[in-house]
């Protein structure tokens, strides 16, 4: 328990040195994709939900947010919630029909909705500007450094909220239904009705890290709706650790330094690599890298 | 004079309003006739057994009664309010628990924990923090020492012996502090001491309120229940005290005449 008191403080020194250390573009992309993959998390290791298609959420919001920014000029917080709750939006009918499936077949309808929003996104080329994307998405800060630091408290707040959802009495029912839904529905829990409230704050988060992600890079490609998204947001999950929360942290911010030394080395099959990592990840150590790391001070005290 | 009494019992049993009824009720899977026109009556503040042999159709029918199954025909009332159809989250809401007969719980919480989550009615609080629980502390170690499990309050369900399972199985569906307690075999695989210890229980917490249990252990039924309903094949095959069912000629060749062999 004591290891909390030094985790937190060195986690804290680490964000607010990271663009120092970092192209700042870099950290950004890291803050992002660590909101992501905790929402992944959030469903895959406390309800035992797979969804393949968050980048739905993580998308339409990164094109809310930014049309939002385009069109209306809102200070960046207000548009990124604001996608957030687009995404949360678009949640409850995908949740409402995929939560009644579970396994493989949850995966496949939140898939199925995801190539829907892709489609969509992709034809409706009067909004969301097509394979064109949204151009230059405004931002006063500019300078991605301070920008860095302006977007870092709202991932701290949605890490937080992550945590709360996590360690409230709330949780602790998702993680019964987790482990067994009918035991949970003989209790009085409507199972499906957790279910959907998960997915819908799951959404939300997915949602907050694409506003972000918007926000930080000034334009929006058809790219973050695409399914290789949401495979990318599970990959970052597994190789953190499934059902630790930081786990996604520590694998968003693995994945996107690897990312990014990979593509400045001219080497241009990332797939092959962060893919490879995967396999590895899954036979080797399936704790994860955080969940693998928190094994070692049992070990050590055991001795 | 015991069959006075007796008489006596069941005519009282009579008077008492149904906690659980059950009309008609059938079931089929894939053309299987699973549960075949079900007539249940089962009198309120009794303990009702229904017993036949494997395959009558005493789970379909206790997954029928607490909506995890949806009957193919028939109607199920709750204290005379009809229940046809609700989710088992509903059902359970209106005062019917149920334990299950494959030890059913949640790996990797405690005991206590458990508990807790059976007390606690509203878990919507995502905001708030899990230590909210706490105020059910109190009451989910008391529950804890009524089966017998003080001393594996904060083990988690996944390391707990079978027995110790089957007794955390019966607090939490004591802790919903049911009308009507559903118990799906509960001394199966149990050995002498914790089935004596289990009978004393129940006989306990049926104290106000209805209990219907299935149960293959005849000495079981016969310490606890006031009526008892034979199934076979799906059907009633007889109903009556436990007295005039074991004296029945076709309980005797459907299912007495084996449970000789079957009395673990």
């Amino acid at each position: 328990m004591k290891l909390k008191w030094i985790l937190l403080p060195a986690a804290i020194v680490f964000a607010l040195w990271l663009p120092f250390g970092l192209y700042p573009a870099v950290a950004v992309e890291i803050l992002c994709w660590a909101l992501f993959a905790v929402s992944i998390d959030l469903l895959l290791g406390y309800v035992g939900l797979l969804s393949f298609g968050h980048a739905a959420f993580w998308g339409a919001s990164a094109y809310a947010t930014g049309l939002i920014a385009i069109n209306w000029d809102w200070p960046f917080p207000l548009a990124v919630l604001s996608g957030a709750v687009v995404a949360t939006l678009i949640a409850v009918p995908v949740g409402y029909l995929a939560v009644k499936r579970t396994g493989i077949y949850f995966a496949m309808v939140t898939l199925a909705f995801a190539q829907m929003v892709y489609v969509i996104a992709n034809k409706w080329s009067s909004l969301t500007g097509g394979e064109n994307g949204l151009q230059s998405v405004p931002r006063t800060i500019t300078d991605n450094f301070y920008f860095y630091y302006a977007a870092l408290p709202i991932v701290v707040l949605g890490l937080l909220l992550a945590w709360r959802i996590v360690h409230s009495p709330f949780g602790r029912v998702l993680v019964a239904i987790r482990d067994n839904p009918s035991r949970a529905r003989a209790l009085g829990y409507p199972v499906h009705r957790y279910k959907l409230l998960a997915f819908m704050l799951s959404a939300f988060l997915a949602g907050l890290g694409g506003g972000l992600f918007a926000m930080g890079h000034r334009f929006v490609s058809l790219d973050v709706l695409h399914w290789t998204t949401s495979g990318k947001a599970v990959i970052v999950v597994v190789l953190g650790g499934i059902g630790t929360l930081w786990g996604g942290v520590l694998g968003a911010a693995i994945i996107t330094r690897l990312e990014d030394f990979l593509s400045f080395s001219g080497f241009d099959q990332i797939g092959l690599v962060t893919g490879g990592i995967f396999v590895l990840a899954v036979l080797l150590f399936r704790a994860g890298v955080w969940g693998t790391l928190a094994k070692i001070p049992a070990r050590l005290s055991r001795r | 004079m015991a069959r006075v009494t007796r008489r006596l019992i069941d005519f009282w049993l009579m008077t008492q309003p149904s906690a659980l009824t059950a009309r008609g009720l059938t079931r089929d899977f894939r053309g299987f006739r699973a549960v075949d026109a079900v007539d249940l009556s089962v009198a309120a503040g009794s303990v009702h057994a229904l017993v036949g042999p494997n395959g009558a159709g005493k789970t379909t029918l206790f997954n029928l009664l607490t909506g995890f199954l949806a009957p193919t025909a028939g109607r199920i009332e709750v204290a005379g309010r009809d229940v046809t159809g609700l989710p088992p989250e509903r059902v359970a809401r209106l005062g019917v628990a149920r334990s299950f007969q494959i030890t059913s719980l949640f790996g990797q919480l405690t005991a206590t924990e458990h508990v807790e989550l059976a007390l606690q009615s509203d878990g919507w609080k995502f905001w708030r923090s899990v230590k909210l629980l706490r105020r059910h502390t109190a009451r989910a170690h008391e529950l804890l020492d009524l089966v017998g499990l003080s001393a594996s309050r904060d083990s988690k369900a996944d390391s707990l012996a079978y027995g110790q399972k089957r007794a955390l199985e019966l607090a939490l569906a004591l802790a919903l502090e049911p009308t009507v307690l559903l118990l799906d075999e509960p001394t199966a695989g149990m050995g002498l001491e914790d089935v004596d210890r289990t009978v004393a229980l129940i006989g306990s917490v049926r104290e106000g309120r209805t209990v219907v249990m299935v149960e293959h252990n005849m000495n079981v039924v016969a310490a606890l229940a006031d009526r008892v309903t034979v199934l076979q094949a799906g059907r009633v095959l007889a109903e009556g005290s436990y007295a005039d069912v074991r004296a029945d000629e076709r309980v005797i060749t459907a299912y007495l005449g084996s449970s000789a062999h079957a009395g673990h």
